[in-house]
């Protein structure tokens, strides 16, 4: 199994998010980076996969340089090879992206394209399905369970599962694939320190993603949200508090 | 011009996120002068018409792609950007401007494959729209699930958005006199976009809140074209076939597995949150307890999940479950904006925690300043005396 | 809690208001500001507020992601005495898990510093041996010992949860009704008044006196704001117009688990701490995980202002993202030193920092009020294993009463305005980051932000070939290379040091310097020396005082006089001129004189009839002493400069080589000799003339290294915190004078119950019988070596304090290599046989003199000549 992930740089934030004066991005001055959530999950997943099927895990970004940062961490976790679609910094939005990820990897015999559902900064929803249809492959989306049968032709498939309003649906594809998936398909391991270790001497293929289409969406500004202002009413503090809490449970229509 | 929603349904009807979505194409429908129209899979009694008239919404199409049932987000993205390219009886309506459903699993599925498939931008997770002009909208989405809000413009026909349902003010919502409208569902007065572009909080909110009631009016002119809450009766619902093309249905969703015992979480009226406050695994005894009495489902924070305390599929938040219940009790959650980007769909939100300077304090309605694991046995007690014994 | 009940405040700032008033307000609820609160309130205060922006228990500060051990090994006495106080209290609070620690050496160069280090633990009466690889691979299975050369173990190194001391230390003063606590209470401003600065002043308190504190709920007056913020500190005091120099820096921390092995042991921690010093890391097991510290890394200073507030920072505001890219060039050696544990494959990183510190430009705390506004107090800089310590010592202080810990060295005040600079404070911080765990000579001199302070001839000096040492930022000459032509003069009498320790830092053309100074004359640049005028009409009353000495002497006399505390402690070492009737002028080493002038300026009279003015940049000092030195200086004036004209112990102004002088006879090397005055701007001509008019005389130039050690040794003179600290007193350092004066000074009731009793310790001059080492090198001690008897025990006096060497040098007049130590009563005979140990080894010496007759020149001849 050649399994592709592609990840995405982006900072790593806390309950607030700065931003820069001009509103036009998030400010990083303070911020440590990683990929999405989601996309550690598919890096996991790949890594199991291959660990139990064979072949490698080739991990993939567009981004600035600096995101070989994150290429490396993901060496770390088990990934074999990376490549990086280097940029100059300026956000490419999701139809760019997807125009760059398609190039990188049509001709590199991927029998599945992993992603995360979607990214934790953009969250655009849509990049894997984008390049599925450049690609011309079968994807499925928000997967949080995942079952590989490597074969050639028409014997490789997965399954892949999701929850859909609490029971499980299921999806079978013939391989190749593109999927992407969420949190909670696994827990993801933690770098061990000889895989950083291999993570710092391993190469990093550098490609020119060339220059980005233009979007339909165009971004004005970003903001924070207001904080809305606490209009809760304190109910008392510790047992003492329970009456007048079951009283508002009570209110509320909650109680059997 | 016509709004087009997609709407999800569920044995009842529409699903409550869909709900929110045509509520917001309704306000951008009714503020550009357009008509609102209505596309859901599956026969055409499948949504009931007073949910849509209650939203101005006289148009339903109940669509049926060709080829074997269920789920195939292909052949679904197929079939609306077929409708929405040419409507089969406009009534009126004119041809599809905005495609919109709701930021769900499938929703956000189908819409990006409309993308693909047309070539167009999709704005996700939105929480304003208005229209800025022919083929351009301004629309205000969210980033980082919420924490940030971009406000940007979408040049497109039709327009494809999806909706951040669990930030727009619910379905079934009756503002009273003194309710806020949820955080940032319409951004501020003074924020870009200008301020006559911002629907006011009574416009994106479902005109008519009762079902079935009434028309009543938004401010501002109400052009001949534009959808007004109606009845019943005034909602016409088509059934349309449309071709899809083989490979569309390749990847279609096969029979559910069985619904899992216990309440789900996503659904659950009540949800019992615990946080890092719970202390480990065993902490956990207590929120279950409490959450059966309350015929609820638990729920927990990354923390939780991370630390492996408790199984992913319990996690609420931007990267688990985003909930709508009446009641959401966080115990021992400190409320970090990604635990309420899950969980702000709540209608109501009691705190219980140690610090009464922690965030989820200011976030909630209620709170009770303490330690957990004194309240909620005392309230465990408490519920189960009133049931009539332990 | 109390109970609340009703609508929450707006935002975070849910909770309880403030309470109008405080007796003081504590800033920062970390490890210091609980241990502060907890003894200020156990020393009586009450009306205590503790504020802190973030939740308790853990508000987000450095506490909070400590790693939480102790080694009990300090050089510095003061960091160890106040790492010992705290683990005594985290012991009373049962926090602390006894653990045992170990730094291995990969290098023999580090198998040397550990014997230093062995040695240093037994002056301290520290536990501590000396581990071969394999007795340390017995204690900590997982290490490879073909990687190391051997240990040092420290049985009593643990580990601590100082989260919860803090929490019960603060619940203890909350409980006893003394303190309220503002949690998630934000401080937006520090009110002081202006106006409040009382006449005459020093000069350096521009501030004002605070009033009170700005919080986001609510205001509170009060007298006393205490910055114990970390990292934070300056941005606290910077509200108030102080400086705190701290500077954050990143430590950057893994966590690595499971580990197989933990998971099968009980509790926290069941193996010693391991530091591998020469790869600058430790690990340290905390459960089911081993923590890997570094300070390896390049050092990563942090402004305070990008600190991210507690809703921005992913983990905490003090535990910044990971940069794995200044971390991973280790990995190779904490693999190297543990590969079967930290190479498992199933072992994850599963927590990983960069973990904000605090450091100083000298490492120490900084505790004290600021000099710059009165009440305003800052307790900061202090890692996990001072902080209680630090608390209690900041109490003791604010509560009146004398610290009993000496904490002079991590006094806020000690540093200079150049020294409370962003672009020093950075600098020294990221010299010193590297050192943390480094092999530091105890002359080590710093590198950075020199040269700063230079006296008018040092370009003089610098051609002369001057080696220049720092002190307080000035650049002094410790020895001039160009002496090197005495080497063949001198050689049967220098003092060669062949073992590379001691030979660092130090020349034999000190010893050189001594000795042709002794022959002839040399001149010696004291630039460095702070000069502080007290005048007006309270002036006499003032520095009465202050001093033991009596000062109310006709002018034109020059006083060498000791400061005491309240407690009888040394609290400065200085002299003090007689200019007028009006006016004194106290002159004192570079090193204390910030610390000083706030002492002074702190006791002058509110009323204004005394004021303090820092001349020292306005005066430079030229020292000029030997046997020649009255022929030198006759040859530049007409003045008499004769034995009966200018005795020794009197000042006056004179007129040389046409610069009015003011000559003050005094000598700290036991020679005749004058200390000169002149005006910045014409020392440069006055060194010209005296070097001169020297040539004729074999007049040399003289570095420090004879002014502050051997010179200063021969004569048994005593130094300011080497001899004279907080923890002995004037008797014991044969400095009691036969008589008291009658007025009062500060000290004076605890100095007459001192005279009342026998000493229970005494300040010994000792030598140096036999040199050489097991491998027959000869060796010579440095300063801080246990002094050992017959039993070879160390030495212990009834106040259980241990003698050590508190200073160590050359004596080439005497042939002897001299130390000072405080001998028990019992062992204070003038012959009496004892051992000194040094790198591990017993050097034979005897006890020289008891008390504080020279060893040199015994009658002072030379001096009064």
């Amino acid at each position: 199994m050649e399994v592709c992930v592609c990840v995405k740089r982006v900072p790593m934030v806390g309950g607030a998010i700065a931003l820069t004066p001009d509103g036009q991005a998030v400010d990083t001055s303070m911020s440590g980076f990683t990929v999405s959530p989601h996309e550690e999950c598919a890096v996991e997943e790949a890594v199991r996969i291959t660990e139990r099927h064979g072949g490698t895990v080739t991990v993939l970004t567009l981004g600035p340089p600096e995101a070989e940062q994150q290429l490396r961490d993901m060496l770390a976790l088990g990934a074999g090879r990376a490549v990086l679609l280097a940029t100059d910094g300026t956000e490419r939005g999701p139809v760019a992206t997807a125009a760059a990820i398609t190039a990188a990897v049509r001709d590199r015999g991927f029998d599945l394209l992993l992603f995360g559902n979607e990214a934790a900064d953009t969250g655009g929803y849509q990049v894997p399905v984008r390049v599925a249809h450049a690609l011309g492959l079968p994807c499925v989306t928000g997967i949080k369970r995942l079952e590989v049968t490597p074969g050639a032709g028409a014997a490789g498939r997965l399954v892949a599962g999701r929850e859909y309003r609490g029971s499980l649906e299921s999806f079978e594809l013939p391989l190749p694939a593109v999927v992407s998936v969420k949190e909670g398909i696994n827990l993801p391991r933690y770098p061990s320190l000889p895989g950083r270790l291999r993570a710092r001497r391993a190469s990093v293929e550098v490609l020119d993603p060339g220059p980005a289409p233009a979007e339909g969406l165009r971004t004005e500004r970003l903001r924070v949200p207001r904080a809305p202002a606490s209009r809760a009413r304190v109910l008392g503090s510790g047992a003492g508090a329970v009456p007048a809490l079951v009283r508002v449970l009570d209110d509320l229509g909650v109680l059997r | 011009m016509t709004v087009l929603c997609l709407i999800e349904t569920e044995p009842g009807g529409a699903s409550e996120a869909s709900l929110r979505a045509l509520g917001m194409a309704a306000g951008l429908a009714e503020r550009s002068g357009e008509a609102l129209a209505a596309a859901w899979f599956g026969p055409p009694g499948a949504v009931p018409p007073g949910d849509l008239a209650a939203r101005g919404t006289r148009l339903g199409y109940a669509l049926a792609p060709a080829g074997p049932g269920g789920y195939a987000p292909r052949a679904w993205a197929r079939a609306l950007v077929h409708l929405s390219a040419r409507l089969p009886d406009g009534a009126g309506a004119g041809p599809v401007s905005a495609v919109m459903a709701a930021a769900t699993d499938r929703g956000s599925e189908v819409l990006a494959h409309a993308g693909a498939i047309t070539g167009l931008p999709v704005a996700a997770n939105c929480v304003a729209v208005t229209r800025a002009g022919p083929g351009e909208l301004r629309l205000t989405r969210q980033r980082w699930a919420g924490s940030l809000l971009e406000d940007a413009v979408l040049r497109a026909s039709p327009a494809l958005l999806t909706v951040a349902a669990d930030a727009v003010p619910p379905a079934d919502a009756v503002p009273p006199a003194d309710a806020v409208p949820p955080a940032d569902a319409v951004p501020p007065a003074d924020a870009v976009p200008p301020a006559d572009a911002v629907p006011p909080a009574d416009a994106v909110r479902p005109a008519g809140a009762v079902r079935g009631a009434g028309p009543s009016r938004g401010p501002g002119a109400q052009p001949e074209a534009a959808p007004a809450p109606g009845t019943a009766e005034s909602v016409r619902v088509q059934v349309v076939e449309q071709a899809v093309e083989a490979a569309d249905l390749a990847v279609r969703a096969s029979e559910s597995e069985q619904r899992r015992d216990g309440v789900s979480l996503a659904t659950a009226r009540v949800v019992v949150g615990g946080g890092r406050g719970v202390g480990g695994p065993e902490g956990f005894a207590v929120l279950e307890e409490l959450a059966s009495l309350l015929g609820g489902a638990v729920g927990v924070s990354r923390v939780v999940t991370s630390q492996g305390w408790r199984p992913h599929n319990q996690q609420v938040g931007q990267t688990g479950t985003k909930i709508t219940p009446d009641v959401y009790l966080a115990c021992g959650i400190s409320g970090a904006i990604q635990h309420m980007a899950g969980c702000q769909g709540a209608k109501t939100i009691i705190a219980v925690n140690t610090d009464p300077g922690a965030p989820i304090v200011a976030k909630a309605d209620y709170a009770v300043i303490g330690d957990l694991h004194e309240v909620l046995p005392a309230l465990v007690a408490a519920l189960r005396e009133r049931a009539g014994g332990p | 809690m109390s109970d609340i009940v009703g609508q929450a405040a707006a935002a975070a700032g849910a909770g309880p208001g403030a309470p109008a008033r405080a007796r003081a307000v504590i800033i920062g609820a970390g490890i210091v500001g609980n241990s502060l609160a907890y003894h200020l309130a156990r020393l009586g205060w009450r009306d205590l507020v503790l504020v802190d922006k973030g939740p308790m228990p853990n508000p987000g500060g450095s506490t909070g992601h400590a790693s939480n051990f102790i080694f009990p090994i300090e050089y510095s006495k003061m960091m160890m005495e106040l790492t010992r106080d705290s683990t005594e209290q985290y012991k009373q609070l049962g926090v602390f898990t006894e653990s045992g620690g170990i730094e291995v050496a990969r290098t023999p160069e580090r198998m040397t510093e550990l014997r230093r280090r062995c040695t240093q633990a037994r002056a301290w009466q520290i536990p501590a041996e000396l581990l071969s690889p394999a007795q340390v691979r017995a204690l900590v299975p997982y290490l490879d010992e073909r990687v190391i050369l051997g240990g040092a173990y420290f049985p009593t190194v643990g580990v601590v949860d100082s989260l919860r001391a803090g929490t019960l230390m603060r619940e203890q003063a909350e409980g006893s009704g003394a303190l309220t606590v503002l949690a998630g209470a934000e401080i937006t401003g520090i009110v002081t008044d202006p106006d409040a600065s009382r006449a005459g002043r020093f000069d350096g308190r521009t501030g004002g006196r605070v009033t009170g504190v700005r919080t986001t709920r609510g205001d509170i007056e009060t007298d006393l704001v205490a910055i114990c913020c970390g990292v934070w500190s300056p941005r606290l005091a910077r509200m108030a117009g102080a400086r705190i120099p701290l500077t954050p820096v990143v430590h950057q921390m893994i966590s690595v688990g499971p580990i197989e092995l933990f998971e099968k042991s009980p509790g926290e921690i069941s193996y010693p701490i391991v530091r591998d010093v020469d790869a600058n890391m430790y690990e340290r097991q905390h459960g089911g995980d081993m923590e890997v510290g570094s300070y390896a890394h390049r050092p990563i200073i942090v402004d305070p202002d990008a600190i991210p507030s507690i809703e921005q920072a992913a983990l905490s505001p003090t535990e910044l993202p990971f940069t794995a890219e200044d971390f991973d060039p280790q990995l190779a050696q904490a693999l190297e030193l543990m590969p079967g544990l930290l190479g498992d494959e199933r072992a994850g990183i599963r927590y990983a920092i960069n973990g904000l510190i605090s450091m100083t430009p000298d490492g120490h705390p900084v505790i004290g009020e600021t000099p710059e506004v009165a009440g305003l107090w800052s307790v900061a800089a202090s890692w996990i294993k001072e902080g209680p310590g630090c608390g209690r010592a900041a109490a003791e202080w604010m509560t009146g009463g004398v610290p009993e810990i000496d904490i002079h060295e991590a006094d806020v005040s000690r540093f200079y305005p150049h020294q409370r600079t962003t672009a020093h404070v950075t600098a020294r911080a990221r010299e010193g980051f590297n050192k943390m765990y480094g092999i530091v000579h105890p002359a080590e001199q710093w590198e950075s932000g020199r040269p700063l302070r230079r006296g008018p001839a040092y370009d003089r000096e610098r051609a002369l070939g001057a080696v220049f040492f720092e002190t307080a930022g000035w650049e002094r000459p410790h020895w001039y290379e160009s002496n090197a032509a005495l080497l063949e003069r001198y050689e049967e009498r220098l003092m060669r040091r062949p073992g590379e320790w001691e030979s660092r830092w130090w020349s034999p053309i000190i010893n050189a310097e001594h000795l042709a100074m002794r022959d002839n004359a040399g001149l010696v640049d004291l630039s460095a020396f702070a000069v502080l005028d007290i005048t007006g009409p309270g002036a006499l009353d003032a520095v009465q005082r202050l001093a033991v000495a009596q000062m109310d002497v006709r002018p034109g006399r020059v006083v060498y006089t000791s400061l005491l505390d309240e407690a009888g402690g040394f609290r400065g070492d200085l002299t003090i001129m007689r200019l007028g009737a009006h006016a004194f002028r106290v002159v004192t080493g570079g090193a204390t004189g910030m610390m000083d002038a706030k002492w002074i300026s702190d006791h002058l009279p509110d009323d204004g009839t005394a004021t303090l003015a820092d001349v020292t940049s306005a005066w430079t000092t030229l020292g000029l002493w030997g046997p020649k030195a009255r022929e030198i200086l006759a040859r530049l004036t007409a003045d008499d400069v004769s034995g009966q004209g200018f005795p020794f112990g009197t000042c006056r102004p004179i007129e040389a080589a046409g610069i009015t002088v003011l000559a003050s006879r005094i000598s700290y090397v036991g020679e005749l000799g004058w200390e000169l005055y002149v005006p910045a701007e014409q020392g440069a001509a006055l060194w010209d003339a005296l070097w001169e008019a020297g040539q004729p005389s074999g007049l040399v130039p003289v570095g420090i290294g004879v002014y502050g050690t051997t010179g200063r040794l021969e004569k048994g003179y005593r130094a300011f915190g080497n001899e004279l600290t907080a923890e002995y007193n004037l008797v014991e350092a044969g400095l009691a004078r036969p008589t008291v004066k009658s007025g009062d000074f500060i000290g004076k009731a605890a100095y007459l119950a001192q005279r009342e009793r026998p000493p229970a310790a005494v300040l010994c001059t000792l030598t140096v019988d036999d040199h050489r080492s097991a491998s027959g090198e000869p060796r010579y001690m440095l300063g801080g070596e246990p002094v050992l008897g017959p039993d070879g025990q160390v030495l212990t006096d009834a106040r259980g304090r241990t003698s050590y060497v508190t200073s160590a040098g050359s004596g080439p007049s005497v042939g002897k290599h001299i130390l000072l130590a405080y001998l028990p009563a019992g062992q204070a005979r003038e012959g009496n046989r004892l051992a000194v140990e040094y790198l591990g080894e017993r050097y034979p010496v005897t006890v020289a003199v008891v008390g504080a007759r020279p060893l040199f020149d015994p009658g002072n001849e030379r001096v009064r000549a």
